[in-house]
Formats: structure tokens, C-alpha cells, sequence
């Protein structure tokens, strides 16, 4: 019997869930702002899901047929420059006492 | 196009480059190299998703309708972020959690109405498992929308931070709760349009009524909590469509803002289900506050100066009322002065200070606060004890002793910082009023504890004057 593809999905959910675990506890208290936003950003990888969906859409399909995944686009793309580009700005503050 | 072998590896590269985003910021110095990585993660998901779709002609017939959006939301994206003061950092999150969350509903609406484009069925005939799949994505996509929503409006300050409650709130939500679960089943089995729709409003509801009754303070547990679940809608999402990419960081993102809940929690010494209940930290605390007429001493900006000068070390503790009146700029050039008079100066930061894990921290390193100087409540706990001076300012329940010794406070238990072991205390508050927690705090009425009722920018602007 072949095993379904969807177990082999499932294992590289719960072995990630198991990488962001141990990732995430090494993470510097202090960094936990930036921690979020970035979080934030990369989540909104969600935007391969609206990219596919506007790329296949049928050329016969309106523009309220694409509404809902060029809005997606849009909303996720917000995301990803407001999140990667306030998440830089942050880091950029973050400095070391220059020793004297 | 590319092959759906190649695509997929080139995904798992994308979901390396991320946990290299996370794993950056384990310190300062590489975390920069991290968000570059995560920039790199994200431009090749893309790139790999637009060459996967078809051929070239293919791809040109929509082109607009992909580019259009990509760049007008990435100068609003960009705009934003270049603009917002890093005060509203925790408004933000929240703002861009809720952005996730719809996306995701997005996303799940279109997979549902135009199932073939990614190959899970045909209308009204879409497999059993991405039903499922595609269900739990839109209903923790519309909960992550509605109430990171809430939370934005709380944090913003548009709605009042105090919890709204009412009679019979919990057994609404557990009824709503009930039906969303009952439409699910019924979704995966009938495929009909009413349900799916169902499912999205009601969940929509049930996010708002979650994030109603949590007080303002609880924020930092809300704030993680809507980050972890944008992470589990994307990874159902992810799951739908069938893509590594999205399985894996919805993962991550999932665990991580799981992981900061249980941090805030703990911080508070409140579990996750007493927060989410709610009802806790509301306006009763001014009933409470005047129960105590022992005296204080209060004191001026001159007296502060005395004792902070003839002192070898000062702890600054501050808390969100820091934040609130933005002072950590003047705070910085108090310690400036500090230290060119030979007194050390460090920062003690609890793990709920502010409205979001880290809030401090940031706000600290906005106004140049060198990050090695700032310390996490474990590692500077028993420097207290031979401390001269304790700055505590904006913050009050994390520095009560009642934690320690009262067990019938309602903050007993909670992690505190141990400001009493100083020789000397001194508040920056606007009044006496008690804290969140709605618990007086015995400190103020100590002998070695001077009051200094201001706003906290005036009165730190008023200490680095009177320091030259």
C-alpha cells in the first residue's frame, strides 16, 4: 500500500512545529518585537496561495472573479514590505555600548 | 514553468531561509543577516509560485492583475512602516495580524469557488481531507481578523481598554463555538456554499467576542496569542493548496507566538485560559487604591538628583507608562549624565512590560539605549540588593512585594522585579492610584521609598536638568 501524500505533509507540519519550537526559545528576550513582526511578515507567505489563484484564473473570468485573490495579493503583500522593512528598521536600533 | 518536484524543493528551500530568519535573532549582531534571510525566503517563494503557474503566454494574461496589487500594496506596506513611531508597535502587529488572517479567508474563499486552479477537485466536488483543510483555514483566518482587529482598536486606543463583559458571555461563546464545529462537520459533507459562508461569519463573531472582555494590560497574551493563530491559518491554508512552503511557516509562526503566550503568561503567573476568560484589570482599581491613608514621601526632581548622584549604581525599571509618555529619550540622557558622573546604570526589564513581548526593549533601543546595558528579569534580580537607587518608572504591579508574600493577592505568585532590596526607591507616577492588578503597593509607604508624582517625561526632563 502507498502511503498518502498527505501523512508526508503532515510530518513536515509537526517536525517544523518542532523546529520553530527549539528556534523560537533561543530567540533573545529582547528581540521578541521584532520576533513578532517578522513572524508576521514571513506568514504572509499566504501570498503563493492568491498568486496561483490570480495566475490560473480563466481569461474568461471577470475582474470580480479575481477580486478576492488580487485583494489577497494586496492585503499579503502590505504585509510582507511593511513586515521585513519595520522589522529592519527595529534591528538597525539595536546597539552595543561602544566601549571605552 | 518548472516541474511540481522542483517547486516543491525550492519551497523547502524558502522554509529554510525562514527558521534562518528566526533562528537570526537569537542575538543583536545576527539578526539583521536574519531579516535579510527572510527577505531572500520570501522573493524566491514568489518567484518559484509565478514560474510554477504555467507558461510565460500564461502567466502575461494575468500579469496585471498580480503586479497591480503587489505594488500598490507594498507602497502602502512600505509607507506604513517607514512612518510608524515605535510606540505603536504593538497596534501594528496587531493591524498586520488581522491582515494575515483575511488574506488567509481570502485565499480559502477562492480555493473553494475555484478549486482546479490547485488541482484539490471540482466545484461541489473538492476532496474530503482539503474540505477539512479549507475549513479550519477560513475559520481561524476570520477569528485572527476580527480579533486582531479588536486589539488594534484597544491598543490604538479607538475602543476603551477595559474588558467588556456581560451576562452569559461565556456559555454565547461556547454555543457559537459549538455551531462553528457542527457547520464544519456538515461542510465536509455537503460542500454547500450557505455552510462555508457560515463558517466565516460565524467565526468572524466568535474572534470579536474573545478579544472584547480582555483588559488592556492582558494585551502582550493577546497580541502573541492572534500571532499564533495567523500562523495556524496560514499552515491550514497551506495544507488546502497543498504547498510546503506555507506548511511549514504557518508552523513556525504557529509555535512561535504559542511560545511567547506561554512567556506572557507566565510572566504574569496567569494561565492561558484564565486570560482568555477575561474580565480581569478593569477601571475597579481606583475603588481599591484609597483604602491605604499611611503617608508617603513625596518628593521633587532636586531630590531625585541628590540621592541618584551620591549613588554608585542605579537600576531604571521602566514600565508602559514609559511608553505612554514617551520618555525613553529623556531617560537615555538622564543616564548619560548618570554615567559621566561615574554611577553604573543598567535596566531592568520585566517580561510583561509594556503592551507587547519586547515593547521595552525596542523602545529602549530607539533612544539609543547601548542593548547590553538593558537586563531581562533573571539576570538582574539579585543586583537589587546592592543597588543604591531603583528607578522605577511607569510601572508598578511587576515591582510589587505582595506577589512574594501575600497569598491572597491577585498577583500573588506573579515573577517580580525585587526593587524593595535597594537602599533606595523612587516612583515616577502621575498619583497614587494602584496598578492594573487593582493591589496597592506597600513599597510606596517605605521609609527608603520617595514619590515623584509627575508625568514621567517632565519629571526625567526635569532630573537631567537639575544634574548639570
Amino acid at each position: 500500500m502507498e502511503i498518502d501524500p498527505v501523512i508526508f505533509r503532515l510530518a513536515i507540519f509537526i517536525l517544523s512545529i518542532f523546529v520553530g519550537y527549539y528556534v523560537v526559545w533561543s530567540v533573545t528576550p529582547a528581540l521578541h518585537t521584532p520576533l513578532m513582526s517578522v513572524t508576521n511578515a514571513i506568514s504572509s507567505v499566504i501570498i503563493v496561495g492568491a498568486l496561483v489563484a490570480v495566475g490560473l484564473s480563466p481569461v474568461s473570468q471577470n475582474f470580480i472573479g479575481k477580486f478576492p485573490g488580487m485583494l489577497a495579493i494586496l492585503l499579503a503583500s502590505i504585509n510582507i514590505f511593511g513586515g521585513f522593512l519595520v522589522t529592519h528598521r527595529m534591528l538597525q536600533m539595536y546597539k552595543k555600548n561602544k566601549k571605552k | 514553468m518548472i516541474s511540481a518536484n522542483l517547486t516543491a524543493i525550492l519551497y523547502l528551500v524558502t522554509g529554510i531561509l525562514f527558521i534562518m530568519a528566526l533562528r537570526g535573532l537569537s542575538s543583536p549582531e545576527s539578526s539583521r543577516r536574519g531579516n535579510f534571510f527572510g527577505i531572500l525566503g520570501m522573493t524566491l517563494a514568489i518567484i518559484v509560485t509565478l514560474l510554477s503557474i504555467g507558461t510565460v503566454s500564461q502567466i502575461k494574461l494575468n500579469i496585471y492583475y498580480i503586479v497591480v496589487p503587489l505594488i500598490i500594496g507594498g507602497l502602502i506596506g512600505g509607507f506604513i512602516a517607514y512612518r510608524i513611531a515605535m510606540t505603536a508597535m504593538p497596534q501594528l502587529v496587531a493591524g498586520f495580524h488581522s491582515l494575515v488572517g483575511l488574506s488567509a479567508v481570502l485565499v480559502g474563499i477562492v480555493a473553494f469557488y475555484n478549486p482546479a486552479s490547485f488541482g484539490i477537485g471540482q466545484i461541489g466536488n473538492i476532496k474530503f481531507l482539503s474540505l477539512i483543510e479549507m475549513s479550519l483555514g477560513v475559520a481561524i483566518g476570520a477569528i485572527t481578523f476580527s480579533g486582531s482587529c479588536i486589539a488594534f482598536l484597544k491598543l490604538q486606543g479607538i475602543m476603551s481598554g477595559s474588558p467588556i463583559t456581560f451576562k452569559g458571555q461565556h456559555y454565547l461563546n461556547l454555543v457559537i463555538g459549538t455551531v462553528i464545529v457542527f457547520l464544519i462537520v456538515n461542510f465536509t459533507k455537503l460542500q454547500s456554499v450557505n455552510l462555508f459562508w457560515g463558517i466565516i461569519i460565524l467565526s468572524t463573531l466568535i474572534g470579536f467576542l474573545i478579544i472584547i472582555p480582555i483588559g488592556g494590560a492582558d494585551m502582550p497574551v493577546v497580541v502573541s496569542m492572534l500571532n499564533s493563530y495567523s500562523g495556524w491559518a496560514a499552515a491550514g491554508i497551506g495544507f488546502t493548496l497543498e504547498n510546503i512552503a506555507l506548511i511549514i511557516t504557518g508552523a513556525l509562526v504557529g509555535s512561535s507566538g504559542a511560545i511567547l503566550s506561554y512567556i506572557m503568561c507566565k510572566g504574569m503567573n496567569r494561565s492561558l485560559f484564565n486570560v482568555i476568560l477575561g474580565g480581569f484589570g478593569g477601571d475597579t482599581s481606583s475603588a481599591v487604591a484609597n483604602k491605604n491613608t499611611k503617608p508617603v514621601k513625596q518628593g521633587g526632581a532636586d531630590d531625585a538628583v541628590f540621592l541618584m548622584k551620591n549613588a554608585s549604581s542605579v537600576i531604571i525599571v521602566p514600565g508602559y507608562g514609559m511608553a505612554v509618555a514617551q520618555a525613553q529619550h529623556a531617560l537615555r540622557e538622564m543616564a548619560d549624565k548618570l554615567k559621566k558622573l561615574g554611577v553604573k546604570v543598567s535596566y531592568a526589564i520585566h517580561p510583561v512590560a509594556g503592551r507587547m513581548p519586547g515593547h521595552m526593549n525596542v523602545l529602549l533601543a530607539e533612544a539609543n539605549v547601548p542593548y547590553d546595558e538593558v537586563f531581562e528579569l533573571e539576570n538582574i534580580n539579585n543586583d537589587f540588593s546592592n543597588t543604591d537607587v531603583a528607578f522605577v518608572i511607569g510601572a508598578n504591579d511587576v515591582t510589587n512585594p505582595a506577589a512574594k508574600t501575600d497569598p491572597k493577592s491577585a498577583i500573588y505568585g506573579m515573577p517580580i522585579l525585587d526593587v524593595e532590596k535597594a537602599k533606595s526607591v523612587l516612583f515616577v507616577k502621575r498619583g497614587m492610584a494602584s496598578g492594573y492588578a487593582g493591589v496597592d503597593n506597600e513599597l510606596f509607604y517605605r521609609d527608603n521609598t520617595l514619590m515623584l508624582f509627575s508625568d514621567a517625561k517632565k519629571m526625567v526632563e526635569e532630573i537631567v536638568k537639575n544634574l548639570d
